[in-house]
C-alpha cells in the first residue's frame, strides 16, 4: 500500500499543551469532588495485566469492583474489570449476578506485531470465554508507515468479529509520536468501526496524559457532528492519583459535556488509581484521611 | 436498533468525509447534534479567601517618599464592581499636588536618582521585584477586588508579569552603556506617566521599571477607577528604601491627569488608553520639549485560515477577545474566518462559549470576571445595541449573570461587515465580531483597513504562510498560532492611531532615554 495523507485536520502542539493544563487549575471542592470522585470511581475500568496473573488475583479485583467500599461510602461498583483472554472464564464466574463488565484485551496485546490470523483467534477465544468488551491494540508499525488502509481494515475486521460487543481501540499514542498522528489514528479507527478509543495500553510510556486525551475528545466531537455517532473515550495509564482523575473528569465535563460523563462513554484505565479515589472519598465523608491500610489492595 | 455491520474493507483515501459512514452505535439525526453542558456535574463555589488582604479605609497620595493628604482635602470612593460596594476612598489629586509631586521627583533627579550608577539603581529594582513577587498572592487579591478582574488571571498573568517587568529592567540598569554601541545613553529626568485601568499593576510596571532603570524620577498618575494597587505597590517602594521622590503617585481623574501633561518641568510623557485622549495628550504637547510616547485604542484582526489547527485556534479567539472581559487594548476582536471553514469554527465557538464560567472574580473558577465600571459596561451595552440594530446576528450563551454588579455574557456577532460599528469601533468588552474571507490577501486587505494598528493575530499550519502575512500586517505585535502573549523582553507597541513608542525589550528603554 502507498503512503496516503488524509486531511484529519491539524493539532497544534504548544496551545492543545496549553489548553489541557487549564483543565488542572480548576479548583474542584466539597459537594462537587464528592460527586467527581464517585463518578470517576463508576468509570473505573479495574485493570490488571501482568504474566503472573492467576484466576485467584482476579478473584480480588472482582470483589472489589463489586464491592469496592463500605456502604457509608456511597460508592457503587467500578464500570468494568480489565484482563487477559485466558482470565475472562474466572473473572466472569466472580462477576456472575452483577453490573460489572469483563473486558478483555485482544489481538496480541500489547504489541499487536503478529498475524492477522492470530489477532483474530486471539479475539475469538476472548469473545468464546464471554467478555463483554474487546480492548484492541492498532497494528503502530502499520500506521507510522501510513498505511491508514491496512489499520482501518484490521480494526473492521475485529469489529465485525465482535458484533454486539463493545470494542476499545487502544491506539498506544505513546509510541505514535505527534498529536497529528494521534488525531488521525483517532479518525482511522472510529471510521472503522471503535465503541471506545483509548490512549495506552499501560504497557509503553507516556501512557495517557491530558493533552493527548484533548486531542482524542476533539476527534471524537468532529466525528460526532460528522456522522452522528457518539463514541466513548478511554484514557489508560499513569493516572494514579484521584486530583488527576478529577483533571480528565473536568476536561470532559468542559468539552464534550453531559452525555460523555457517564460510564457508557467515558472510562478510566487504572489499578492504583482506585484506592486513591476511595482515601479522598472517606476524607470527604468523615472528615479526616484514612491510613491506606483500611483499603484492600485491588 | 441493528449492530450488524458488513466488513467494511475499502481502501482507506483521503479523509472522513469520502469514506461510508460506520454503522455501529446509536445515529443521532443531524438536527440533535448538539453538545450540552453542566447537566451533570457542577462545580462548587470555590473563592479566594482574602480575609487576611487589608484594604485600608483611605488611600493618600505618595509624595517624596510619604503618604500625604490631598491639598484639596476630598476623596472620592473607589467601587468593587463586582459588588457595586464601596472599597474605599482615594484622595483627590489636583494640579496643586501634582506641582508638589513634580518638584519632588525633579529633587529626586537632581540629588539621587539621576547621579547614581546603575548597578546601584539595579540594586532598588531587584528589591522591590523580590517584594513584588513575594506579595503576588495578596497583591492579586486586590487587584481582583479592585478592578473585577478574575483572581485566576491576576495570579496567574498580572502579577507574575509585574514582577519580571521589575527584574528585567532591573538586569538593564547596568548595561545602558553597552546596549546602543557608540552612543552614551542619558536619562531624560522627570518622566509623567498616566495608567489606563485594565492592567492597573501592569501597567505600573510597564511605566516605572524602564524609567527608573534608565535613571529617570517618576509622576505616576492611576486610572480613577483602579488606584488601590498602585498605592500598595507605593508601599512596596517605600519597603524597599528607594529614596525619596524618585516615585510619586498622584490619584485623581482626567483634570488630575491633564495637569501632569501640561506641567512645565515634565520632560517625558508616556500615556496608555483610549486613542480620543492620546490625541488630546499629543496636540498638548506639540510645540513642548517634552518627549512623548503612546499606547492607545485597537481593532485587532484575528486571522484563522482554512489550514489552522481549528481546535486549538478556538483557544486562541478565546483568549484573544474574551481574556481580561475584553478591556484589552491589543484584543482580537475582529475574527476573520476563511469561508471554508466558518461552520465548523462557530459551532465551535458557540460550545466554547457555553463552558466559559461568568460571576465571582475571587472564585478560582471563574473565566471571566466583572466589568470595570457601570460606564464602561453601558458603553459595552450601547455598541452591542448598534451592532444589533444595524442588522448583525448576536449569539450569547445561556449563562446567569450574577443579580448585583456590572456584568456581560461573553458574546459574539455573525453577519458583521467591514462597516458595522462594532467592526470599526474599539468596544473594550467580550464582544466579538465574526468576519468571512475568501482568499489571504483580501483578510490582510481588510485586517489592515483600520486607523489602528497595535496588534494582529494569524492561525495556519503552513509556516510560509505565516510569515507572508505577519510582515505585511501594519500591527506592532503579530501573534501566530497564539494570542496575547506578553513578555517583558518583547516589544509592545502601535502603529497608526495607536500609537508610537514601544514598551518592553531593549527598544522600551529608547523612550526614557537619551542617546548622547
Amino acid at each position: 500500500m502507498t503512503r496516503q495523507s488524509p486531511s484529519f485536520g491539524r493539532v497544534d502542539q504548544i496551545m492543545v499543551e496549553e489548553r489541557a493544563a487549564t483543565f488542572t487549575k480548576r479548583s474542584i471542592k466539597t459537594e462537587s469532588k464528592l460527586q467527581g470522585l464517585r463518578l470517576a470511581f463508576s468509570m473505573l475500568d479495574l485493570t490488571t495485566l501482568e504474566g503472573r496473573d492467576t484466576p485467584g488475583k482476579v478473584m480480588t479485583l472482582c470483589h472489589k469492583a463489586m464491592h469496592p467500599a463500605p456502604e457509608r461510602y456511597g460508592v457503587g461498583p467500578v464500570a468494568a474489570v480489565c484482563v487477559y483472554p485466558k482470565l475472562v472464564p474466572a473473572a466472569k464466574a466472580f462477576l456472575r449476578g452483577s453490573t460489572v463488565k469483563v473486558a478483555a484485551v485482544a489481538t496480541y496485546f500489547p504489541s499487536g506485531q503478529s498475524s492477522m490470523k492470530t489477532k483474530m483467534e486471539d479475539t475469538r477465544v476472548a469473545l468464546q470465554a464471554g467478555a463483554d468488551e474487546i480492548d484492541m491494540v492498532i497494528d503502530r508499525a502499520a500506521f507510522l508507515r501510513g498505511e491508514y488502509g491496512r489499520v482501518h481494515d484490521e480494526i473492521a475486521a475485529v469489529k465485525e468479529l465482535c458484533g454486539d460487543v463493545h470494542l476499545k481501540v487502544i491506539l498506544e499514542t505513546g509510541e505514535l509520536i505527534t498529536y497529528d498522528n494521534v488525531r488521525a489514528a483517532s479518525m482511522v479507527a472510529m471510521q472503522a468501526g471503535a465503541d471506545f478509543i483509548k490512549t495506552s495500553t499501560g504497557k509503553v510510556s507516556p501512557a495517557a496524559t491530558l493533552p493527548v486525551t484533548l486531542v482524542m475528545l476533539d476527534a471524537i466531537r468532529e466525528f460526532f457532528f460528522a456522522t452522528g455517532r457518539r463514541i466513548g473515550m478511554k484514557p489508560a495509564g499513569g493516572i494514579r492519583t484521584a486530583k488527576q482523575a478529577l483533571q480528565y473528569l473536568v476536561m470532559v465535563n468542559e468539552t464534550l459535556g453531559d452525555d460523555w460523563l457517564t460510564p457508557d462513554m467515558f472510562r478510566l484505565g487504572a489499578s492504583t488509581l482506585a484506592n486513591d479515589i476511595l482515601l479522598q472519598i472517606a476524607k470527604s465523608v468523615d472528615g479526616r484521611y484514612q491510613s491506606g491500610d483500611y483499603f484492600s489492595l485491588p | 436498533m441493528s449492530k450488524k455491520r458488513p466488513a467494511k474493507k475499502t481502501a482507506f483515501t483521503t479523509g472522513v468525509a469520502v469514506l461510508a459512514p460506520p454503522t455501529h452505535g446509536e445515529l443521532i439525526p443531524q438536527r440533535d447534534r448538539v453538545l450540552r453542558f453542566g447537566g451533570r456535574w457542577n462545580y462548587s463555589p470555590a473563592p479566594e479567601v482574602h480575609t487576611d488582604v487589608k484594604v485600608h479605609p483611605r488611600y493618600e497620595l505618595f509624595i517624596g517618599g510619604k503618604f500625604v493628604k490631598p491639598s484639596s482635602g476630598k476623596y472620592f470612593p473607589s467601587i468593587n464592581p463586582a459588588t457595586e460596594k464601596q472599597l474605599s476612598e482615594v484622595a483627590l489629586g489636583n494640579a496643586a499636588d501634582v506641582d508638589r509631586a513634580v518638584k519632588a521627583a525633579r529633587r529626586a533627579y537632581e540629588k539621587t536618582w539621576g547621579k547614581m550608577p546603575g548597578r546601584e539603581r539595579a540594586k532598588y529594582l531587584f528589591r522591590i521585584a523580590r517584594l513584588l513577587q513575594e506579595k503576588i498572592r495578596d497583591l492579586a487579591v486586590l487587584e481582583s477586588l479592585d478592578g473585577g478582574k478574575t483572581i485566576r488571571e491576576s495570579r496567574n498573568i498580572d502579577l507574575p508579569l509585574v514582577a519580571a517587568h521589575f527584574f528585567y529592567h532591573a538586569g538593564w540598569a547596568d548595561k545602558l552603556d553597552y546596549a546602543f554601541p557608540g552612543r552614551k545613553p542619558q536619562p531624560l529626568g522627570v518622566a509623567g506617566q498616566i495608567i489606563p485601568w485594565n492592567f492597573p499593576l501592569l501597567m505600573a510596571a510597564w511605566k516605572l521599571a524602564p524609567a527608573l532603570a534608565c535613571g529617570n524620577t517618576c509622576v505616576l498618575k492611576p486610572a480613577e477607577t483602579t488606584s488601590i494597587t498602585a498605592m500598595h505597590l507605593a508601599e512596596i517602594l517605600a519597603e524597599a528604601d528607594l529614596p525619596e521622590g524618585v516615585v510619586n503617585i498622584v490619584t485623581g481623574f482626567g483634570d488630575t491627569g491633564a495637569a501632569i501633561v501640561n506641567h512645565p518641568d515634565i520632560d517625558k510623557l508616556a500615556f496608555t488608553g483610549s486613542t480620543e485622549v492620546g490625541k488630546l495628550i499629543a496636540k498638548s504637547v506639540a510645540g513642548t520639549r517634552k518627549k512623548l510616547t503612546l499606547e492607545l485604542g485597537g481593532k485587532a484582526a484575528n486571522i484563522i485560515c482554512e489550514d489552522a489547527p481549528i481546535d486549538q485556534a478556538i483557544e486562541g479567539i478565546i483568549q484573544g477577545i474574551y481574556f481580561n472581559q475584553g478591556h484589552v487594548c491589543c484584543a482580537g476582536s475582529r475574527l476573520f474566518v476563511q469561508e471554508s471553514v466558518v461552520e465548523p469554527v462557530i459551532r465551535r465557538l458557540r460550545n466554547r462559549l457555553n463552558v466559559l464560567r461568568v460571576g465571582d472574580p475571587l472564585d478560582k473558577n471563574t473565566d471571566i470576571g466583572a466589568i470595570n465600571s457601570r460606564q464602561q459596561l453601558d458603553k459595552i451595552r450601547e455598541m452591542v445595541d448598534s451592532g444589533k440594530k444595524e442588522g448583525a446576528e448576536l449569539f450569547q450563551p445561556a449563562c446567569r449573570l450574577p443579580s448585583k454588579g456590572y456584568y456581560y455574557a461573553p458574546s459574539f456577532f455573525t453577519g458583521v461587515t467591514d462597516s458595522h460599528r462594532i467592526a470599526q469601533e474599539e468596544i473594550f468588552g467580550p464582544v466579538l465580531s465574526v468576519m468571512t474571507f475568501r482568499t489571504p490577501e483580501e483578510a490582510l486587505e481588510r485586517a489592515n483597513n483600520t486607523p489602528y494598528g497595535l496588534s494582529a493575530g494569524v492561525w495556519t499550519d503552513k509556516g510560509s504562510k505565516v510569515f507572508k502575512l505577519a510582515t505585511k500586517l501594519r500591527a506592532g505585535v503579530v501573534w501566530a498560532e497564539t494570542y496575547n502573549k506578553f513578555d517583558p523582553a518583547s516589544p509592545f507597541g502601535g502603529y497608526k492611531e495607536s500609537g508610537f513608542g514601544r514598551e518592553g525589550g531593549k527598544q522600551g528603554l529608547l523612550a526614557y532615554l537619551r542617546l548622547g
